[in-house]
């Protein structure tokens, strides 16, 4: 078998997508670096670096959702859930006991029941045919009411270096969260572009009766999109707990979906299905995260800025059609 | 002349599609364009609809320049157009996909769904087409839903009409009812550009004809004058003599040795539109389902490979008794199923060619989930090589291929998973006479190696002159067998017309 043929070419059209992100990611920096105090310091460079690994971590589930064309509302609730789940292991009595194997489960478990809910929406899109968006509305309330049931509503505080690692550990000096983004969306790409998954889960976006037909497990493609892009938010929701030391169930992952849908469809993702352009979906957060902190550098309101992600949707969608055309 | 079109030049990343094509049509007259797969038949009309920009050219409509920049000014100014993959919105209503766009208002704003559906009934009628009009378009056949797109264009008041392939889906009887709305279309003055690959339908409808090939206008001629032979030369670049001594029809019914039977079905019936079916399959043999549209050929091709489950009735393969739950199963037990609805059912529009062609056979194509990247390479251009398929290379998205190529691709997709049962729906819809012959020879080499194909076909002629054997199928019933040799047209028609009283049915699905 010949190996070094096996590397998909992207299509050229894809090209000049991500040149319109990238122009836009430079004209940010250019605009930050003229205006916002202190800019250009290697401070900035970590606090943005964290952010951005977190709601690119989504992004990536988020582009495998919507790949097949559906849509998960739910993953700012699965943060919150895994979020909450962490402290009350390796805070339990379990956890004081053993404390390595405590910390170890910490990270596990959360994953796990996070997984569970991607099994619930996939469920629910893939076997019962409910509408993505609807499916997943119905973890989007209930997910973060249950991580409020289970910490009583209270924010939880703790020290526990271990643990912590995930949110503040730093590898050649780049923070750790960020190396794990990237490995994450190395072996997300490697998986889309290189295996049968990955080319069924195009399929089934593309044209899902055609890939019916062709003898495409429908399914399974839909429901493991789900499943993983809920374990990737419970693994973001695990990640902002470890950065604050403190899980608070009310704010964890509040109105990530609506990062990570911006991220992805200015990363390229196409709303219909059938693209899953996993790099552009960090280029996506590190341009929604630049705006953000554009916006607040510059003194302008939460509430504004919300408006501004908004309108960048609205915007990358509006030039997708227009593409289309 | 109404219209007139000269040196019209397009290319598409560099590739030339048309290279100083033209056309010019009269009022009220019914002008044929033929030309191989790829030749840039539809390229051409798209240019004239505004659906592509010119590079270079002049075109002047009704005695002026024309600047159309988008389908919808060029409806304006006097052209509708059935494009060859239909535009329809399958989960919309028959009236909202008729009079999309068009739509009678009350009040100045609010639809009137009560006029829509009246109109809708009227436009239908003249195709006599009696549907429930508020139901999902969708829900009717591709034939239904091909006509419901030429009453469409033609209630649009045009004064000129282009149809692009619109019999490619047609049985007979329908088509005899689109020829009587074309020749009334002439006689009010709407002049009617025509794309078609049946060459013999072209001399009962059309005055003249222009041939394209390598996206160049070779010759308008008038049919009156032409042959059959000529036009296919034209097409091909190639002299006449040539071309007839290599003769026109490739399949040879009744060529096979049948071996022992493969797969046996028995009173299969999965709902209201397949209520008896009975197949005997045997190696090396092509068996034709003859019927008239909404006869169940589809449906029972779809019980066949476990699309539609079975309420009763019992298929066995190999002497095994088999229930398929799905595609990938019948694919696994040796089935394959080139489904008839290109668009809708084949194509996946943004993957490349490549990506395409391999995708039944992708199970095959893994180990570890990984995909052999260097057979798949392979294996594709071993296809595109033997089947003639006009790409630029196998990376190119397959919705950029012309239709005859994307349906030899899809053809390709089950060949490449070589089934021991291969159920072909409409196989050689949209590809040229040529490559037709190829499609056909290829298929019965296959079957000479022992494999077995069921082959569905609104072409009589396909049937007729392809199958081994014919069952006939009536209402959602097999009700009889034709054994070639010696079958003719004229006895499937009659076989036929014994039941029910020639009578297609405009049932939905
Ligand atoms: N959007 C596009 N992008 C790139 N190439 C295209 C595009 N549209 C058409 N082509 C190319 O232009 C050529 C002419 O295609 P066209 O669809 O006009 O052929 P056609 O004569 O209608 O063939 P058919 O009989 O198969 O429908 C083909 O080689 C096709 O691959
Ligand atoms: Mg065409």
């Amino acid at each position: 078998m010949d190996q070094t043929v096996s590397i998909e070419k992207p299509p050229a059209r894809l090209g000049s997508r991500i040149h319109g992100g990238l122009l836009a990611l430079v004209l940010l920096l250019v605009f930050n670096a003229l205006v916002t105090p202190n800019f250009l310091q290697l401070q900035t460079l970590f606090v943005n670096i964290s952010q951005v690994a977190t709601i690119a971590i989504v992004a990536m589930g988020m582009t495998l959702v919507i790949a097949t064309g559906g849509i998960d509302l739910s993953v700012g609730a699965v943060m919150a859930l895994a979020g909450a789940l962490a402290p009350l292991i390796f805070l339990s009595e379990f956890g004081v006991a053993y404390p390595a194997l405590g910390v170890a489960v910490a990270f596990i478990l959360p994953l796990i029941v996070a997984g569970f809910c991607g099994l619930f929406n996939g469920a629910m899109v893939a076997v019962l045919g409910i509408q993505p968006i609807i499916a997943t509305l119905i973890l989007f309330i209930s997910g973060r009411g249950i991580a409020q049931v289970l910490t009583n509503g209270n924010l939880q505080t703790f020290s526990n270096p271990a643990f912590s690692y995930l949110g503040t550990g730093k590898i050649l000096g780049l923070p750790f969260q960020g190396w794990l983004a990237l490995a994450i969306a190395c072996v997300l790409f490697l998986t889309i572009t290189r295996t049968t998954w990955g080319r069924y889960l195009l399929a089934v976006g593309g044209n899902e009766r055609a890939a019916f037909l062709s003898g495409g497990p429908v399914r399974r493609v839909k429901i493991g999109a789900y499943v993983i892009c809920a374990v990737l938010s419970g693994l973001a929701g695990l990640i902002v707990v470890a950065i604050n030391s403190a899980s608070d169930a009310a704010r964890n992952g509040n109105l990530m979906e609506l990062d990570a849908i911006a991220a992805a469809v200015v990363g390229g993702a196409l709303l219909q299905g059938g693209r899953a352009p996993i790099f552009g979906a960090i280029l996506g957060a590190i341009i929604i995260q630049l705006v953000k902190y554009t916006l607040l550098a510059n003194g302008v309101e939460d509430e504004v800025a919300l408006i501004a992600k908004a309108l960048i949707i609205v915007a990358a969608v509006w030039i997708q059609q227009r593409r289309k055309a | 002349m109404l219209l007139s079109m000269t040196g019209i030049e397009k290319s598409f990343g560099g590739v030339p599609a048309l290279r100083g094509a033209g056309i010019e049509i009269a009022p009220g007259e019914v002008h044929a364009l033929i030309g191989q797969n790829g030749a840039g038949k539809s390229t051409l009309i798209k240019i004239l609809t505004g659906v592509y920009r010119r590079d270079g050219g002049e075109i002047s409509f009704a005695g002026h320049p024309s600047e159309v920049l988008s389908p919808r000014e060029a409806q304006e100014a006097g052209i509708a157009t059935i494009y060859q993959e239909l535009n329809l919105v399958p989960l919309r209503s028959v009236t909202e996909n008729v009079v999309m766009g068009y739509e009678p208002k009350a009040f100045g704003m609010l639809i009137n769904w009560r006029e829509a559906h009246r109109r809708t009934r009227e436009i239908l009628a003249r195709f006599d087409i009696d549907i429930d009009v508020t139901a999902p378009l969708g829900s009717f056949s591709t034939a239904i839903q091909q006509l419901v797109a030429i009453a469409r264009a033609v209630s649009l008041d045009a004064q000129m009409v282009i149809m692009d392939e619109p019999t490619s889906s047609l049985d007979a009887k329908e088509v005899e009812i689109l020829f009587g709305v074309i020749r009334e279309l002439k006689s009010q003055g709407v002049a009617v550009l025509y794309v078609s690959h049946f060459l013999d339908e072209l001399f009962e409808i059309c005055d003249r004809v222009t041939v394209m090939r390598d996206g160049q206008t070779i010759t308008t001629r008038q049919l009156s004058e032409t042959t059959k032979l000529d036009m296919i030369a034209d097409m091909l670049g190639r002299n006449p003599d040539e071309v007839a001594a290599e003769g026109m029809t490739e399949f040879g019914g009744a060529a096979a040795k049948r071996g022992p039977v493969r797969l046996h079905a028995e009173g299969v019936a999965t709902g209201p539109r397949l209520k008896r079916f009975d197949l005997t399959l045997h190696e090396g043999e092509i068996v034709g389902l003859g019927g008239l549209l909404g006869s169940g050929r589809t449906e029972a091709a779809r019980a066949l490979f476990g699309v539609d489950a079975t309420q009763s009735g019992s298929i066995e393969i190999e002497g095994a008794p088999i229930r398929l739950e799905g595609p990938a199963e019948a694919i696994s037990a040796g089935m394959g199923f080139l489904a008839e609805d290109r668009k809708a059912e084949g194509i996946i529009p943004d993957m490349s060619v490549r990506e395409n062609l391999t995708l039944a056979l992708l199970p095959k194509l893994a180990s570890g989930g990984q995909i052999d990247f260097g057979r798949e390479r392979e294996i594709v251009e071993r296809f595109i090589r033997t089947l003639g398929i006009k790409t630029a290379d196998m990376d190119q998205p397959i919705r950029e291929l012309s239709g005859g190529n994307q349906q030899k691709v899809l053809l390709a997709r089950w060949l490449a998973t070589e089934p021991e049962i291969l159920i072909l729906d409409e196989p050689t819809r949209g590809v040229d006479v040529g490559a037709k012959r190829e499609i056909q020879a290829f298929v019965r080499d296959y079957v000479k190696k022992g494999f077995s194909v069921v082959l569905i076909s609104s072409e009589f002629e396909e049937i007729v002159e392809g199958a081994d054997r014919i069952i006939v199928m009536h209402e959602g019933r097999s009700v009889g067998e034709l054994t070639n040799p010696g079958v003719t047209e004229n006895m499937l028609v009659s076989a036929l017309a014994q039941h029910g009283e020639g009578g297609a049915e405009w049932t939905r699905q």
